[in-house]
């Protein structure tokens, strides 16, 4: 019926790739987003030279933010750190394919959140760091 | 408009209300169920404020030139007006707050601070909004009283078995939700109030969701303080009342300090004025207050009754065509009779937020999330749901309309 829910969205949502929890983890963060309680549990594995071995995660959420998460935390495999660090919002919106208001934003957005909150800090909104 | 039994004349009523004319997307009319969150507002509440604004607007309670006469004389008119609504004792008892929060953080605040102390008990519910949660969770820390919840069951009451085992002279006070803003149930207030005043507790009621809806009698109810909003029941936001009982309030120090609450000020120390401005520190927003005047001439013309019961029907149509819908679950009571006009949906392949976003595109608004009842939803295990609801403009091709845009959300999601 729409763009928004796409085929690639609703997939990821009701089949989400790399879900569940790994253990041990170098990278084990969650957040909610606390306009609509939508909730991301990230693990990651580093191999000795900083690249991601394996990724898991949980999360709660709308479609937009679960089908995010599945997409991104997939395409995070074999990448380094730092190449991970340079990841934009501009890339999730591309990798989504979708369009989206200021609010559903959010919900799209939160996956990259987490990540780089976990990861190096970061806990700004991407789009709109200092 | 399928010819359902309502007695209310509900074209007509439209006609009062601006904001319901219009398309969200062209050839797309505004549906709006979302009146949990807030009411439209008619014709003559606008046009009461902008009357103030235009021709009389002045400070209240201070100047001796006309129009700050005739600004006190609308103010403290709206406050009797008021007071008949509620069928409070006196307009003494009638506090002008920024709103139901507002409310019960006076109270928190004010009779909190002042009588509750290490050892003694506030209960609450796990139906309660965050409002009559959070004030008591946050004088509790300082103060370090318990707070015991009365929980929900299954089918969403207050489980009173519970509630009347967890009293004894421990307990100060017992606060609880009028109607659910999730759930809908209609609480059993009398009976509540009766086993908190048997153990020697006050009863605070949060009437957010039930002065809009139901004809109200605080001295009926017998609750010592009952907070509710202007803006839930087709007033402006901004402005709610605080109603207390003259004996608790009189014996309440002051919530906050400033012009218009006192008598007598010396710089070593001052007297409080009289009820209930000794609880209205600095000028009020005084439109709204007017404005409040305004919609409750408005519900009154109409008629609580019948507007009840028009809500009543609609809930009921709602629920009948929900349960004709496979994988939807309704939280909440399932007789229209047991609660407000309220409907909790829980789709099985849709997220709230999901659904409320293909929903606005039929230019239907409802509202998805945990509506500031997260402790709810997590004894429900859910993390959101889709709410409707509705108020005497809605209309039963309405909710056929809601209906097949629920049937468009499952299509969307049955890949």
């Amino acid at each position: 019926m729409d763009d928004l829910y796409r085929e690639l969205i609703l997939d990821h949502y009701k089949n989400p790739h790399k879900k569940g929890l790994i253990s041990p983890a170098d990278i084990d963060y969650e957040e909610d987003n606390p306009v609509c309680g939508d909730h991301l549990h990230l693990t990651i594995q580093l191999d000795e030279n900083n690249r991601v071995k394996d990724v898991g995660w949980e999360g709660e959420g709308c479609a937009i933010s679960q089908a995010s998460a599945s997409m991104l935390y997939e395409s995070l495999i074999g990448k380094t750190l730092d190449e991970i660090r340079s990841i934009s919002k501009d890339e999730i919106l591309e990798m989504l394919g979708i369009e989206l208001g200021p609010v559903r934003l959010k919900c799209a957005l939160l996956s990259l959140k987490v990540l780089k909150a976990g990861a190096y800090g970061l806990h700004e909104w991407p789009g709109e760091e200092e | 408009m399928n010819s359902f039994d309502t007695p209310l004349d509900v074209e007509a009523i439209r006609k009062d209300f601006p904001v319901l004319h219009q398309e969200v997307q062209p050839g797309i009319p505004l549906i709006y169920l979302d009146n949990g969150a807030t009411s439209q507002k008619p014709s003559t509440v606008i046009e009461t404020m902008n009357d103030y604004y235009r021709r009389y607007n002045a400070n209240v309670h201070r100047g001796i030139h006309k129009l700050s006469e005739e600004a006190t004389f609308a103010y403290e008119g709206a406050r009797k007006k008021i007071q008949q609504f509620i069928n409070a004792g006196s307009s003494r008892e009638v506090i002008y707050t920024r709103g139901t929060t507002e409310s019960i953080n006076l109270v928190a605040h004010s009779w909190g601070r002042t009588n509750l102390k290490p050892g003694d008990v506030v209960i609450s519910t796990e139906m309660e909004h965050h409002a009559n949660i959070v004030p008591w969770q946050i004088l509790a820390q300082q103060i370090g009283f318990t707070i015991k919840y009365i929980p929900v069951t299954e089918d969403g009451f207050l489980n009173l078995n519970a509630f009347r085992a967890m009293l004894d002279e421990h307990v100060k006070l017992v606060t609880v939700m009028h109607v659910s803003n999730v759930l809908g149930t209609i609480n059993p207030i009398k009976e509540i109030g009766q086993a908190a005043h048997s153990v020697g507790a006050l009863l605070l009621v949060d009437g957010a969701q039930s002065v809009p809806h139901l004809s109200i009698d605080v001295q009926d109810l017998d609750c010592d303080f009952f907070a509710f909003s202007s803006h839930k029941m087709l007033g402006p936001t901004g402005v709610g009342i605080l109603y207390g009982k003259k004996e608790h309030l009189e014996a309440m120090p002051p919530f906050m300090g400033g012009g218009d609450m006192i008598k007598r000020v010396t710089l070593q120390g001052s007297q409080w004025n009289d009820l209930p401005w000794k609880f209205e520190a600095g000028t009020p927003s005084i439109a709204e207050a007017i404005g409040l005047g305004a919609a409750v001439d408005y519900l009154n013309e109409v008629g609580m009754g019948k507007i009840h019961a028009h809500e009543m029907a609609l809930t009921g149509y709602a629920l009948e065509r929900l349960s004709e819908m496979p994988g939807v679950r309704v939280l909440g009571p399932s007789d229209p009779s047991q609660k407000g006009g309220i409907a909790a949906m829980i789709l099985e392949d849709a997220h709230a937020h999901d659904i409320a976003e293909i929903l606005n595109r039929y230019g239907i608004a409802i509202r998805a999330g945990h509506h500031c009842a997260m402790p709810l939803h997590q004894r429900y295990e859910v993390a959101a749901s889709a709410r409707a609801s509705f108020y005497l403009y809605n209309t039963f091709d309405e909710i056929d309309r809601l209906i097949d845009a629920l049937y468009k959300v499952k299509e969307t999601f049955a890949v």
